[in-house]
């Protein structure tokens, strides 16, 4: 036995020895399983195209219009056509506008001009969220967020549209 | 820091003679590799609840991805397998643990038997064993059916008709299980889901508890 006073006692050394190799084995056996389940966080989520929604642009007046076309979903072993919506207009600027009527609240479904009391203002029925022509959100009602922009394009004279992104991130 | 939380708990509900009355117990000479190397034998017990538990855990996990739907088993079995980080990995696991789960309980059948180890009074947990072992059988055949593939289609056709031959009962144990006198189908795919999950796997902790209090009780048997 050496002279100096042991750091580690036999019982410690066998101890940690075994939590080691114990914590080994089990993190092995846990990892793949831990990663499998957190896959879908990680998963890149795939960038829809853009999808012609007939609507023809001479057809788009600065009165918003809804309309509503299909896409095709992948959801992991399932594909099948969902639709959207969108609420399309011209601005003041003779820009095409087009707002996803998911509420920034809590994700009911907008209208415009949808409560006679707020003309003129996108409204949600469900907390009596509002919003501005150009989809900002009026301050004091339940939103915190103007409602999302669709990604758009013309080609041919029809309106493509794409995934609805936050406003001011497009 | 763990062993201040480990007090704080301790102190007031006092768990450390629970913990000792299942961890705390002594081994003896004869079954420790460390004296005999032969004494590997013993740990077949070990390992078969080891390979039980990757079984369940693997199969908790599975579970987040497999539908048992006619028309999305398959499909859902071969998202997992091809698309999922690691599912291949934990499909895997599951699927080989199971062989192992088998090999595991036979080797640790064959000790108990030619050792004696299940003379008396240890006879009731020689019976608990065999009943365990029934179980496995039935995960194991419930199991190969999920996937929904040819290969589990036509095992499951062949295991149904199995069941039909016992005397009597056999037309009825066959629909029972199937969920239809003739189709193996829809019904049948529902319904073998929840016996692998549910009913046998509840059976089986049932009798693994037994098994493990009734060994605790009477102490593993002496030497050879």
């Amino acid at each position: 036995m050496s002279e100096k006073k042991q750091q580690v006692s036999r019982r410690q050394f066998l101890n940690y020895t075994l939590t080691g190799v114990g914590g080994f084995m089990a993190a092995g056996m846990l990892m793949p399983m831990v990663r499998m389940a957190v896959d879908p966080v990680l998963k890149e989520t795939g960038h829809g195209g853009l999808t012609n929604v007939s609507l023809a642009v001479e057809d788009i007046t600065t009165d918003p219009q809804r309309i509503d076309w299909k896409v095709e979903q992948v959801d992991g072993w399932y594909e099948s056509e969902v639709s959207r919506s969108a609420w399309v207009f011209k601005d003041e600027n003779d820009e095409i506008q087009a707002f996803s009527p998911i509420c920034k609240h809590l994700g009911c479904v907008v209208s415009w001009e949808g409560n006679e009391s707020y003309p003129n203002e996108f409204f949600c029925p469900c907390h009596n969220g509002r919003y501005y022509k150009n989809g900002e959100n009026v301050p004091g009602t339940p939103p915190l967020a103007p409602l999302d922009v669709y990604e758009q394009e013309v080609r041919d004279g029809m309106l493509f549209l794409g995934d609805a992104i936050p406003k001011g991130e497009a | 820091m763990l062993q201040k939380i480990y007090d704080w708990i301790d102190d007031r509900i006092d768990i450390t003679p629970i913990w000792r009355d299942i961890a705390d117990h002594e081994v003896p000479e004869h079954v420790n590799p460390a004296h005999h190397f032969s004494a590997f034998v013993y740990c077949f017990g070990g390992l078969t609840f080891f390979v039980v538990v990757i079984q369940i855990l693997s199969g908790m996990f599975l579970t987040m991805y497999y539908v048992p739907d006619i028309e999305n088993a398959w499909k859902s079995v071969y998202y997992l397998q091809t698309e999922v980080a690691h599912g291949q990995i934990v499909r895997g696991m599951h699927h080989w643990g199971a062989s192992v789960v088998i090999v595991m309980l036979l080797l640790h059948t064959l000790r108990v038997f030619f050792q004696g180890a299940y003379k008396k009074p240890r006879e009731l947990n020689w019976i608990v064993g065999v009943l365990i072992f029934f179980i496995m059988l039935g995960l194991g055949f419930t199991g190969y059916l999920l996937p929904w593939d040819n290969k589990a289609y036509f095992a499951t056709q062949v295991g149904l008709e199995i069941a039909e031959q016992v005397p009597f009962i056999g037309m009825h144990l066959k629909t029972l299980l199937a969920g239809d006198p003739s189709i193996v189908g829809a019904q049948t795919l529902t319904r073998f889901f929840a016996i692998h999950v549910f009913f046998l796997p509840a059976a089986l902790f049932g009798l693994m508890a037994a098994h493990f209090i009734l060994i605790r009780r009477q102490g593993i048997s002496g030497p050879l």
